[in-house]
């Protein structure tokens, strides 16, 4: 009972989050958008897990807020660069005009 | 105590879902992107935290508990790294927030003499 | 080699703490285990060579305090927002402003911008070498951030790490 009410508290905010990342209206309002989805997704899921009585859920759960970071910083890094290809900081420098996504 | 403990995870339960619906409603209201990255902080700091501590009430001592603990200190770490990184691309892009009066918006004043 | 060391006992630990069975018996999953453990080490080293400033990290006391104040800041800063949010009408007052940041270390001043971006209300858009460019949604925010005592406590704990 406790946690069908988090998780009816979790899924209409995580409509809202998917309200804002149609309505946009900027790139960065839709990465926000998804970012902040991602996390609640992360909080479903583990409440999920204690609904079901199933705590390998919480695995998921970690490994799904470690590839919503990892997602975000990578499209952010795409649009800057248009290059994912980036080995080490100096490339980035040397990439910052954006002008070849600092591929040497 | 074992009702106390209930009672505890339902208050907690509770505030992390009004601050998680609060952050939301601001990503949904607020007038541009910089503004609603700070409603977007609500959700991602304290809602968040306030209900994983609701499940580590109700999951006691075990390794749920530890797994739970992990999960909060690595939201706790990337959500403001993630936020940072979010600005700082929209700034370096050069979108203008909306609001800020001209005499914010001007660059840093690099003259040596 | 002793942080490597240490590095790799506590990567077993975290193995054998999100596994939850320590049983010999499953040798497959024993030999994952190990594999990763030593892939990851590989990846330390890696990229400690190319990096060239390995970061390390105690626990203190004063870690713990900072921590402790930073939570209380949150908590506060984060009913003036939703107070925000919920009124009616949103009296906002967005202003940019440049904060002094006084640490000498790269951690130290992650440190300070990130304490800044986790109090909801204010954001750090930008770093310069000793300025941190901040968003903040009301002017009450922005002369808070600026009054408030934050730069001199991760100054002081940052002493530490030296």
């Amino acid at each position: 009972m406790m946690f069908a009410a988090a998780a009816a508290g979790l899924i209409i905010p995580m409509l809202m989050a998917l309200a804002r990342g149609l309505i946009g209206p900027t790139l960065y309002d839709r990465v926000l958008a998804g970012n902040s989805f991602g996390t609640k997704t992360v909080l479903l899921i583990a409440v999920l897990g204690f609904i079901g009585g199933r705590p390998d859920f919480l695995d998921i759960a970690l490994l799904y807020a470690l590839m919503n970071f990892i997602g975000t910083i990578a499209i952010l890094k795409f649009f800057r660069y248009r290059n994912l290809g980036v080995a080490d900081s100096a490339d980035i420098r040397n990439g910052a005009d954006g002008k070849n996504g600092g591929a040497v | 105590m074992e009702m106390i403990i209930d009672l505890a995870s339902w208050a907690f339960i509770l505030a992390g879902v009004f601050f998680i619906f609060t952050g939301t409603l601001g990503m949904l209201r607020l007038p541009d992107f910089y503004t609603r990255l700070h409603a977007a902080g609500i959700t991602d700091t304290l809602g968040t935290e306030l209900l994983l501590i609701a499940m580590m009430l109700q999951a006691g001592w075990s390794i749920v508990t530890v797994k739970l603990l992990m999960i909060s200190l690595f939201i706790f770490f990337t959500s403001p790294t993630a936020t940072h990184a979010l600005a700082n691309a929209a700034n370096a892009v050069g979108l203008r927030p909306f609001g800020v009066p001209e005499a914010d918006l001007r660059p840093k004043t690099t003259e040596k003499a | 080699m002793r942080h490597i060391l240490g590095l790799g006992a506590s990567l077993a630990a975290f193995w054998m703490l999100l596994s939850g069975s320590i049983s010999l018996d499953n040798k497959l999953v024993l030999g994952f285990g190990i594999a990763s453990v030593v892939l990851t080490l590989f990846l330390a080293i890696r990229m400690d060579r190319l990096d060239g400033f390995p970061v390390h990290i105690r626990l203190s006391p004063k870690l713990i305090q900072y921590w402790i104040w930073l939570a209380k800041e949150i908590g506060k800063a984060n009913i003036d927002v939703a107070k925000i949010v919920l009124s009616p009408n949103m009296k906002i007052s967005p202003r940019m402003v440049r904060v002094k940041a006084s640490q000498q270390t790269d951690v130290g001043i992650a440190t300070f911008a990130n304490s800044i971006t986790l109090t909801p209300g204010t954001v750090s858009v930008d770093i310069d070498d000793d300025e941190i460019l901040v968003h903040a949604i009301t002017e009450d925010m922005a002369t808070g951030l600026i009054e408030s005592d934050m730069d001199e406590r991760v100054t002081a704990m940052e002493l530490k790490y030296r």
